[in-house]
């Protein structure tokens, strides 16, 4: 089923939910939307769902207009963070809850609920009470229930945030295996930046309300439009300086106190000229040499945080702090003096007033 | 020997408590055991009984038929007030839990004023509303089982006590709902009820718990209840059992302390055996509900 938001807006007196989102949602099409909380992504899925009634705006379900469709009518499925399983109820009697309601032949709800049951792998667990269950088993069955009347449309508000982070891990692959098998077209609410990245065909991004961004996670991780998405976007984040570009026989150099860096002169062409603006790098596309190294800026170890696979240390370039990925083979020590280098295509420009982005607005 | 010191400190560990506790209840126990004792004495002194044991204060049981339509009395008076609490405060606490209505906040404030009001202080202020509504046709004093709903009638007093309970019981209810997640109602909501239907197959089965510990506590309180049946019950035919033993507190004839006590016992064993069988939803009231603010 397509999905459809048109400036779809929610206010509560003068407090904002949401205001103005617009964005399409192909048939079986996997969305996320990415924010920090209370940025309205569960405000705009509940008005999908049907429990909030937009203040203006619409939501249309393939071209229909269901603002005034009630939630039951919708046909959606929905898995809550708290699971929302019904306490006095077996796991069974939760499973076939929606098709009880709708009045499904008996045959038919058995089958269907077996199936499901042994597709969340809780075929074993239909007699026990939901709260005999653990957190992981709740939320595979509290996902089974959505999946059993069968919906066109599948909501997820932070399934996963309440569950211990290696089950977090298995749960995203298995969720992402199964949205795809069933081509259930799926909207995924998550604060979490990596579920949103792996998970989904394409991230909504919103902030305050508003949309931030909408696209694909490669592009939101390669040409962020703004400020806040490039912070937001990648672990551990992306490192920012405040720097003036300026052009030398065709080369582009961004500058600042005891700071001096080649850029792509696609890229420094864009942001020359324009005063102070804001340089981006993310750790990964930077490296550190040791300080007897021909080239590379100058800088200080203030610490150093091993992850295992890299090291990520701190340097303080004159009062500035720049986080790089490093082999831990090198064995910075804190205190260390060392240079550091950046790739110079991977630099993103952000003005300074507007935050927006130099490179792809 | 380090071991045996650790383990002698862990027995006094535990075996403090349990003695200051037995300390304290030893004056409800010897209570408890003067009643008992008592009821089947002619008198006692301390609690050895004076005499050969005797089943003469028990006689009320076969003799006084007033004590049978009195317990019915109060049977239907605790009935009549849980169903009413029950009822009222489950729609109320639902409400002020759930909706977002002008007023709710002060709405809330006032029952918890209401509660704190000591119910002495509006005794005549009752009495002229009860006289009152005695006036109205059949409602007044025409209605079979609890006589209506005026002076001197059992429905009367349900109302009166009824009044005097909803604060709690709302409060209560209240906090009950609070703690059923939206989650679970707006899961309900997709999954195909309606907002009654969610309500009623969803909600009210999470809180069952709590509903159990509110109809325990008021059924208990209703049974027990003194001041107010007996200020606004004239008639003893239409009067309850607590009444019933000040009855016999004759101010005129000697006091018959055992035949007291029976009486007394009579009225307790109901009590005593729903509590031994219910106190474990009773301690519901002091987790799950009174939870959360406005």
């Amino acid at each position: 089923m397509e999905v459809r938001l048109e400036n779809l807006t929610k206010k509560w007196g003068p407090v904002i939910g949401t205001e103005a989102i617009t964005l399409d949602i192909h048939s079986g099409e996997f969305v996320a939307f990415l924010g920090p909380s209370g940025c309205g992504k569960t405000t705009t899925l509940l008005m999908v769902a049907g429990i909030y009634k937009p203040t203006a705006g619409y939501v249309k379900f393939d071209g229909r207009i269901v603002n005034r469709v009630q939630p039951r009518d919708r046909n959606i499925g929905m898995v809550f963070q708290s699971y929302a399983l019904y306490p006095h109820m077996t796991v069974y009697d939760n499973l076939v809850f929606p098709m009880k309601l709708k009045k499904t032949p008996s045959q038919v709800m058995k089958e269907r609920a077996q199936r499901v049951a042994e597709m969340m792998d809780i075929d074993k667990l239909l007699d026990r009470k939901p709260g005999q269950l653990s957190g992981g088993q709740q939320q595979r069955v509290a996902l089974g229930r959505a999946l059993t009347k069968e919906p066109n449309l599948l909501l997820f508000d932070e399934p996963l945030s309440n569950l211990d982070a290696r089950l977090r891990l298995s749960m995203r692959g298995e969720i992402k295996r199964l949205q795809m098998d069933l081509g259930i077209t799926s909207i995924y609410v998550t604060h979490d930046q990596v579920e949103a990245m792996t998970m989904a065909d394409r991230v909504a991004v919103m902030k305050g309300g508003h949309l931030q961004a909408y696209c694909t996670p490669g592009e939101l991780y390669e040409e962020p439009r703004n400020l806040f998405i490039a912070s937001f976007i990648g672990n551990p984040p992306m490192n920012f300086l405040h720097v003036v570009v300026t052009e030398e026989n065709g080369a582009y150099r961004a500058r600042r106190e005891a700071f001096d860096g080649l850029v792509s002169a696609e890229r420094g062409a864009k942001a020359a000229g324009r005063g102070e603006v804001i340089l981006g790098i993310r750790p990964e596309d930077m490296a550190i040499a040791p300080a007897a190294a021909s080239d590379g800026i100058l800088g200080e170890v203030y610490v150093v945080e091993p992850l295992g696979r890299d090291d990520l240390v701190d340097v303080r370039i004159a009062g500035a702090s720049l986080h790089a990925l490093a082999d831990p083979g090198l064995s910075i020590r804190i205190g260390d003096p060392v240079r550091v280098r950046f790739d110079p295509e991977k630099v993103q420009f952000f003005d300074q007033s507007k935050e927006e982005s130099l490179l792809w607005a | 020997m380090e071991r045996d010191r650790a383990t002698l400190k862990e027995r006094l560990g535990t075996a403090i408590p349990v003695i200051v506790l037995v300390i304290l209840t030893l004056p409800i126990l010897i209570g408890y055991a003067w009643i008992i004792i008592s009821t089947f004495s002619r008198t006692t002194y301390g609690l050895e009984p004076q005499g050969s044991l005797t089943l003469k204060n028990w006689s009320f049981l076969w003799q006084d038929s007033k004590v049978w339509s009195v317990t019915a009395n109060t049977v239907i008076l605790a009935l009549g007030q849980t169903i009413g609490v029950v009822a009222v405060s489950s729609l109320a606490g639902y409400a002020l839990s759930r909706l977002n209505f002008p007023g709710r906040k002060p709405f809330l404030g006032m029952t918890l004023i209401l509660h704190s009001f000591p119910a002495v202080t509006l005794l005549i202020a009752i009495y002229f509303v009860l006289r009152w509504v005695s006036r109205l046709p059949v409602v007044g004093n025409d209605i079979p089982i609890i006589g209506g709903f005026g002076y001197n009638t059992l429905g009367g007093v349900i109302l009166v006590q009824l009044a005097l309970d909803l604060p709690l019981g709302v409060w209560l209810m209240k906090g009950f709902f609070d703690n059923v997640s939206w989650d679970m109602q707006r899961a309900a909501l997709i999954d195909g009820c309606g907002h009654f239907r969610a309500w009623w197959q969803i909600v009210m089965p999470a809180i069952r718990p709590g509903i159990a510990a509110l109809v325990i506590f008021t059924f208990i309180t209703g049974w027990g209840s003194f001041l107010i049946p007996y200020t606004f019950i004239a008639d003893q035919q239409n009067s309850t059992l607590a009444a019933y033993v000040r009855s016999l507190q004759g101010d005129t004839s000697p006091v018959n302390y055992s035949q007291i006590a029976a009486v007394g016992l009579f009225q307790l064993i109901p009590v005593l055996v729903f509590f031994i069988f219910t106190q474990e939803y009773l301690m519901n009231i002091f987790s799950g509900g009174s939870k959360g603010g406005t």
